[in-house]
């Protein structure tokens, strides 16, 4: 069978039928390459909705504080409802069992300047914990820690492009910045995969903003990270006995939508995640379509050129072909071809999404891929079926009686 | 002399819709080693059906055949495959060369099919493409041959094989009678050696070139004479 006798009888073949090659091979170079092409495409469309909570932790849900619209126990609607440091603390103790960690934010926008440098930044008062809510990198120095909550330190982390914008490539740590009329010293320098916003934001400790504010223990709002082995349930959980629990304490109906309003990521990276499966799925379908197309194109080669090999057959029958050798001869040019003409098809799809890169992230398409593992198994489904496709016509050509063959026109 | 073929009351019979045609009707005859024989008669005689149970591209339904004193019966198509390799050759009347192989490899191709190796197989194919004056032309392609080329490639590869028998069906049927004459010269020159052949036709001329003449009429054995040969040679320039 791997004879190199019957190898040069094929390549002859396959040399002197240039079209009928060409046009096999075309067909499953084609399918491949938009097999590839198409799923790497749509991994490129999940990449884009999986980079929404890349640069946060998916084990956070926010607390906002909002307005009452329900009369409840003798207060009206309307209130107004404030979080302060007692919450959040209270949070972190009754809920211990279930909660990794809790920070506040108070979020203001400052005008911050370093010597002649200054820009208007957010910056953003926060507990030591806040750095795994906000997956932050520290690049310089470091993140706040219990020491500056607790003593209320003037320190001040700052994003790269804060660092890119006041400092001009000098260094900054250890340099005084003044942050709306106080002055902070720069610890650490941080960057964020979320993108350039993220990085242009300033965090100190929140006891500092309090004491900055006239002594006050308000925050804008709370968020709370809970363990990750309470899952999706469990985090489900978690949301309803705190909204319950803290409904109590601030006298809010138990129906009032309005008092507070939770954002569960947890609950939002289910529901993506659930639209990235139906999207995958899709992807696969169609990809799994052109596989299939792929290979009824290939059968329909196979039959046609066994159609126009039939009196060659027959010929080759009368000087002593075996039926045997008629198919293998049938089905070892096929699959050279599409083994060839696949792996050319999927090399080129695999080239052209690595070139794409991010070119086409404005389309919502980052970074498209599809894993070699996969291609090379689509690739070798094409083969083979696009064999077991040319098998049939194949075997049926060894059967025409050689009389019969010879006869054909 | 060895009996080369011999067939004993052969019967066939093809099925045309709903009626059943009779071809050949008990036929009986053998042909000794070196014999040149001439198969005649007119159109639905049977002699091409005859050609082809002998060739073993058709099956008889009926009778005896013993081809080199091996008798013919029930062979699968991988079997028939092997006896024709082995023991016949072939001369069709539209030539049948592959058209996207040279004469050369189309010479060679009874050869691949026996396992010989390349080196061999291109040896022996010149050898006999050089028999019938065809060694210059060995890597046209027929398309770029004459009609009496393309004949002489066919009769090159039906010998390269060293065959038992060479069967030919109406080989001249499609040459001029100056080309055809030049055929049957080979044909004779390859028969002097000592080759088996027959020869189907309905050109009487060509059937006196041979050493024996059987006359089939409707299915049956009408006459089967030996004859004084006519030399082709005595035609040719």
């Amino acid at each position: 069978m791997f004879s190199r006798d019957t190898w040069k009888e094929i390549f002859e073949t396959i040399q002197k039928n240039k079209l009928r090659t060409f046009l096999s091979g075309f067909t499953v170079a084609l399918g491949i390459l938009i097999f590839v092409s198409l799923y790497g495409l749509g991994n490129g469309l999940i990449n884009t909705f999986d980079k929404f909570f890349q640069d946060d932790a998916t084990n956070t849900i926010f607390l906002f504080p909002g307005r009452t619209s329900i009369p409840y126990k003798g207060y009206k609607s309307e209130r107004l409802i404030e979080f302060d440091n007692s919450d959040v603390e209270d949070i972190k103790k009754n809920f211990a069992m279930f909660v990794e960690y809790t920070t506040p934010r108070i979020e203001r926008n400052a005008l911050v300047k370093y010597r002649e440098e200054s820009n208007n930044y957010q910056t953003r008062a926060v507990d030591w914990a806040h750095q795994f809510a906000e997956k932050t990198i520290i690049m310089k120095g470091r993140y706040l820690n219990v020491e500056d909550i607790k003593n209320k330190t003037k320190h001040a982390v700052i994003g790269r492009l804060v660092e890119k914008d006041l400092f001009s490539g000098r260094e900054s740590m250890g340099k005084y910045i003044d942050v709306g009329g106080s002055v902070f010293k720069v610890v650490g320098v941080f960057q964020d995969d979320g993108g350039d916003d993220e990085e242009r934001r300033i965090y100190i400790p929140y006891t500092t903003r309090q004491r900055i504010e006239k002594n006050i223990d308000e925050v804008d709002f709370m968020i709370v990270g809970f363990k990750p082995e309470i899952g999706y349930a469990g985090a489900m959980a978690l949301q309803n006995s705190i909204d319950k629990y803290l409904k109590d304490k601030k006298f809010i109906s138990p129906d009032d939508r309005n008092g507070i309003f939770i954002r569960n990521i947890a609950d939002q990276l289910k529901q993506n995640q659930q639209f990235a499966s139906v999207l995958q799925l899709i992807v696969t379908f169609v990809a799994i379509g052109t596989i299939i197309a792929g290979i009824i194109g290939i059968s329909n080669i196979m039959v046609f050129v066994v159609k126009e090999r039939t009196k060659e057959l027959g010929i080759r029958k009368a000087l002593g072909a075996t039926p045997k050798a008629v198919i293998r001869s049938i089905l070892l040019e096929s699959v050279f071809i599409t083994t060839i003409s696949g792996f050319i098809g999927m090399l080129v799809g695999i080239a052209i999404l690595r070139s794409l890169g991010n070119e086409l992230e404005d389309y919502f398409i980052l970074n498209p891929y599809i894993s070699t593992g996969l291609a090379v198994m689509a690739t070798l489904m094409l083969i083979f079926f696009g064999a077991l496709a040319g098998y049939v016509p194949a075997r049926r050509a060894a059967r025409i009686k050689p009389i019969i063959a010879l006869r054909d026109e | 002399m060895a009996t080369m073929i011999e067939i004993k009351d052969l019967h066939k019979s093809y099925q045309m819709g709903k009626n059943s045609l009779h071809v050949l009707k008990g036929i009986d005859f053998s042909a000794e080693e070196g014999e040149l024989v001439a198969i005649m008669g007119s159109s639905g005689s049977g002699k091409s059906t005859l050609l082809n149970i002998l060739g073993l591209l058709d099956v008889a339904d009926s009778g005896e055949y013993l081809l080199d004193g091996k008798l013919i019966k029930n062979l699968n198509e991988t079997k028939a495959a092997k006896y024709r390799n082995k023991f016949l050759g072939f001369i069709f009347q539209s030539f049948n060369l592959i058209n996207y192989k040279s004469a050369l490899e189309n010479v060679t191709l009874p050869l691949y099919y026996q396992g010989v190796n390349r080196k061999e197989r291109q040896r022996k194919a010149m050898k006999y493409l050089e028999m019938v004056g065809l060694k210059e032309w060995s890597h046209h392609l027929p398309n770029e041959l004459s009609g009496g080329q393309k004949q002489r490639v066919a009769i090159a590869r039906a010998m390269v094989g060293e065959p038992k028998v060479i069967l030919a069906d109406e080989l001249t049927g499609a040459l001029d009678s100056t080309t055809s004459y030049e055929v049957m010269d080979v044909i004779q020159k390859i028969n002097d050696q000592g080759n088996t052949i027959l020869v189907v036709t309905h050109e009487n001329d060509i059937a006196h070139m041979c050493k024996r003449i059987i006359y089939l009429k409707d299915g049956v054995i009408e006459e089967d004479k030996k004859i004084k040969q006519v030399r082709a040679s005595e035609y040719v320039q």
